[in-house]
């Protein structure tokens, strides 16, 4: 198929209306989905509807008679928790831990008797109302999907599919219709920051490499998503490839680039090869190449994977790994939009960035503004992971109060076995290694860029990690601080030294070695960290650590005075000893007892040798009528 | 049993180098992509063909060895038939990543320090986050992502890799099919 035909078809409604009445059913084939068999699902639906009779299409085209099903694979939906997902549209059915052995039935009841497989749909944890779809499931009816609409429903590895949908049709109107400043305008219009952390005004920065005087300008997407706990970039490559492709070449036309480049997280093996595919699909279709629709400009686009260095998220230090480097950052000014990669203006988006802007382009930048907040517009995608019911990927506009993602949209938090547990919260960590925690009091903060800031946390990528009170938060600060400490590329001292330093403080309070100077030797240790670092990762490293002193600043002074763990996390606090009254001396301790450290006579209470105990909890797992205790 | 992966032996290595390095045109600035492409092949990085590639970009070793050491995906050492990556991401570790870490390396006798066993079979590590946080705890065994396991399933998949190994003429036909072994 023509390209530039089936653009000026799509969205005259000819391409689309045909399509819409294709009974589809859609099998999830994110990274979650797959790990749990995604694909055998798919090959088994394949085998299964060829056997019933049904007619089946495994490709979208234009000849479409409208009597067949259409079978497809998607990006990721993110409900990984309850994968392998299949839907069933326009039926509005979402199943839910679909096995191979499951989809006989969906096929015989579902698409040939128009029937519910009741046992495969989603049962809401907290009413245990079984939840036929999407629009009936708190999960999703609470989401505002924007970016993420495409991604469970497109084929990923199908440029026509995207193309039908609307796809690429923002990039003709800036490629053909839009001059660079029109184009830059209606962005910094429509008052889009950067997703990936900093929240900076993607049109004024568009704006700055526009105005460079540069026969060479770059483009480069950040897919280097380091922060652990955040998968939204993952998901979106994953999804809809051809959206950040479509984003890249709107930024370079605004900018006056002609070379692109995606940085790949190199964790991400399904992503950098959909990625890849993607480009190769829109070169083959003469999207890419050396005759942009049509008006001679040329557009290239390369993938290129990371070697993972978490600094690299950074745009100095990534400029610097995509050169052949060391992924280490430089002093700013100059901004990469002034002298980036190989020394011409460069422009590095986040991924989630660069997918909001062929939408800004088709409703215009006053739909994109009247959803979120007005310093904050548009929605953003949170990764919604630990203690909650509901894992997963979660789009909601600006200004969404925690309480909205954690109860209503998390379905509440949970305790370590995963069952509801009322009163649980203890704690959200936002936006991973740089980020802070916020606590039951935050609950009700609209999230947004400023708010966050002014609470000690940030937007970060959009890592949300709940916690529930079993967590508790010395350690958790401490995971943080391992993180940046081994992720410091070692250029500023105070980075380098003062987070191992940070590291140590830590573990004395961990372990029991900490007095009343450490804590205070923290925060001064923290507050140097901040001032003495060049890049992001050093202002940011020594945030976990303060915010969750200025937050739990109890729990910590429980460690350091009474050396106590309220968690029982702290191995090295924890004094473990068997209750005298209740010990029956059935003799199940000393077996489980990897020291020999109890000893006891036979129906006699026994006792812990404290010098030979490792505090291993063996003991206590093993005693059937919780008599050890302390631990 | 499993052989170490030699680094050179024979011009015949350097071959595979050199088609590599002809790929990416000897471009400097193509020093990452080709010592990926060389890890494909060899598993690792051996110094041996580090100091090939210095001389054949015409920078000095010290570069390379800095890149090679800089970026956490290069292995200076090679590492065992089955690489075993338990995900320490925040949802994974709020989750309980840690026993599962724990117990793998109890079973397979592997440390912090030295993550490989002596049998060259299995190499133990830990990777900041595999973005599959929905299914945490994670690990990743040969490219094949296991969700939501438990330090006992953990151990009862090392021993189904045992026993596959044990029995030769199964190894074949269950291999998974991700990146080739060593073909010479």
């Amino acid at each position: 198929m023509n390209n530039t035909e089936a653009l000026s078809t799509t969205g005259k409604g000819t391409g689309i209306s045909t399509h819409a009445q294709v009974r589809r059913v859609i099998i999830c084939a994110g990274t979650g989905c797959m790990a749990n068999g995604a694909m055998k699902v798919y090959e088994q639906f394949k085998r299964e509807i060829a056997g019933s009779g049904l007619r089946v299409i495994l490709e979208l085209r234009a000849e479409a008679a409208g009597d067949e099903i259409r079978l497809s694979k998607s990006g990721c939906q993110g409900f990984c928790q309850m994968g392998p997902l299949v839907s069933v549209v326009p039926d509005g059915i979402l199943y839910t831990k679909v096995r191979s052995e499951d989809v006989a039935d969906i096929v015989q009841q579902t698409l040939a008797g128009g029937q519910v497989v009741e046992r495969l749909l989603y049962k809401d944890p907290s009413t245990r109302k079984s939840c036929r779809g999407l629009e009936d499931n708190p999960f999703y009816a609470l989401q505002n999907r924007l970016v993420l609409s495409e991604c469970g429903f497109l084929d990923p590895e199908d440029i026509h599919e995207y193309m039908l949908h609307g796809g690429y049709r923002a990039a003709r109107k800036a490629f053909v219709e839009m001059s660079p400043e029109e184009i830059c305008k209606t962005i910094t219009d429509s008052g889009l920051r950067g997703r990936g952390g900093g929240g900076f005004p993607t049109g004024r920065k568009w704006d700055a490499a526009r105005v460079q005087n540069s026969a060479k300008k770059y483009i480069i997407c950040n897919g280097d998503e380091g922060d652990p706990g955040a998968f939204m970039n993952r998901s979106v490559m994953e999804g809809n490839p051809h959206s950040v492709i479509e984003g890249m070449m709107i930024a370079a036309r605004a900018i006056g680039a002609n070379e692109m480049l995606v940085y790949v997280r190199a964790e991400y093996p399904l992503a950098v090869e959909r990625m890849r595919n993607a480009v190769a699909d829109a070169e083959r279709e003469g999207i890419l190449g050396k005759d942009v629709f049509g008006t001679g400009l040329a557009v290239k686009c390369e993938v290129m994977e990371g070697a993972g260095a978490f600094v690299c998220g950074e745009e100095t230090a990534m400029i610097a790994s995509i050169e052949g480097q060391r992924g280490m950052p430089r002093p700013k000014p100059p901004f990469p939009a002034q002298s980036g990669l190989w020394g011409k203006p460069t422009i590095i988006n986040n991924v989630e960035t660069l997918a909001h802007v062929s939408r800004i382009l088709n409703v215009g930048s006053e739909v994109f503004k009247s959803i979120g907040t007005k310093d904050s517009p548009g929605t953003k995608t949170f990764a919604l992971t630990g203690h909650v019911a509901n894992t997963g990927l979660v789009e909601v506009p600006f200004g969404t109060p925690l309480r909205e993602i954690v109860y209503n949209i998390g379905g509440g938090v949970t305790d370590d076995a995963g069952k509801i547990w009322k009163n649980g919260f203890k704690a959200v960590q936002i936006g991973g290694p740089s980020g802070g925690c916020l606590t039951e009091d935050h609950l009700d903060l609209p999230l947004a860029y400023e708010s966050l800031r002014s609470v000690g946390a940030m937007v970060g990528s959009g890592g949300l990690v709940a916690m529930n009170q079993g967590t508790c938060m010395v350690s958790i600060a401490r995971f943080f601080m391992e993180f940046t400490q081994r992720e410091s590329c070692g250029k500023c001292v105070l980075c380098r030294e003062g987070t191992r330093q940070l590291l140590a403080l830590l573990d004395d309070v961990i372990e029991g070695r900490a007095d009343a100077g450490t804590l205070d030797l923290l925060e001064k240790l923290g507050h140097s960290v901040q001032i003495g670092s060049l890049c992001g990762l050093g202002k940011t490293a020594p945030n976990p650590v303060l915010s969750t002193m200025r937050y739990f600043r109890k729990e910590y002074e429980e460690h350091v005075f009474e050396k106590r763990c309220r968690t029982g996390r702290c191995k090295a606090l924890l004094s473990p000893e068997i209750n005298q009254v209740k010990c029956k001396g059935c003799g199940l301790c000393i077996k489980a007892c990897p020291t020999g450290a109890i000893t006891g006579e036979k129906k006699q209470p026994h006792h812990i040798n404290p010098e030979l105990c490792i505090k291993c909890g063996a003991c206590a797992t093993a005693c059937k009528i919780h008599a050890v205790e302390g631990i | 049993m499993a052989t170490t992966p030699i680094a050179v032996d024979g011009a015949g290595r350097f071959e595979k180098v050199v088609s590599i390095l002809d790929r990416y045109a000897r471009r400097p600035s193509g020093l990452i992509p080709i010592l990926q492409a060389i890890q494909h092949e060899y598993l690792y990085l051996p110094e041996e063909v580090l100091t090939y590639v210095a001389t054949s970009l015409d920078i000095p070793p010290a570069r390379v060895f800095g890149v090679a050491t800089f970026y956490a995906h290069f292995a200076l050492e090679p590492k065992g038939k089955h690489v075993i990556r338990i995900c320490d991401g925040t949802a994974c570790h709020v989750k309980q990543s840690l026993p599962v870490l724990n117990a793998l390396r109890e079973k397979l006798g592997t440390t912090e320090k030295s993550k490989t066993t002596p049998d060259m079979l299995f190499t133990v590590e830990t990777v900041a986050c595999l973005g599959a946080c929905g299914l945490a705890p994670v690990i990743v065994i040969d490219e094949q992502v296991y969700g939501q396991i438990t330090p006992d399933r953990a151990v009862a998949l090392v021993d189904e890799i045992k026993a596959m190994e044990a029995s030769p003429a199964t190894v074949t036909a269950s291999e998974q099919p991700s990146g080739e072994e060593c073909h010479e």
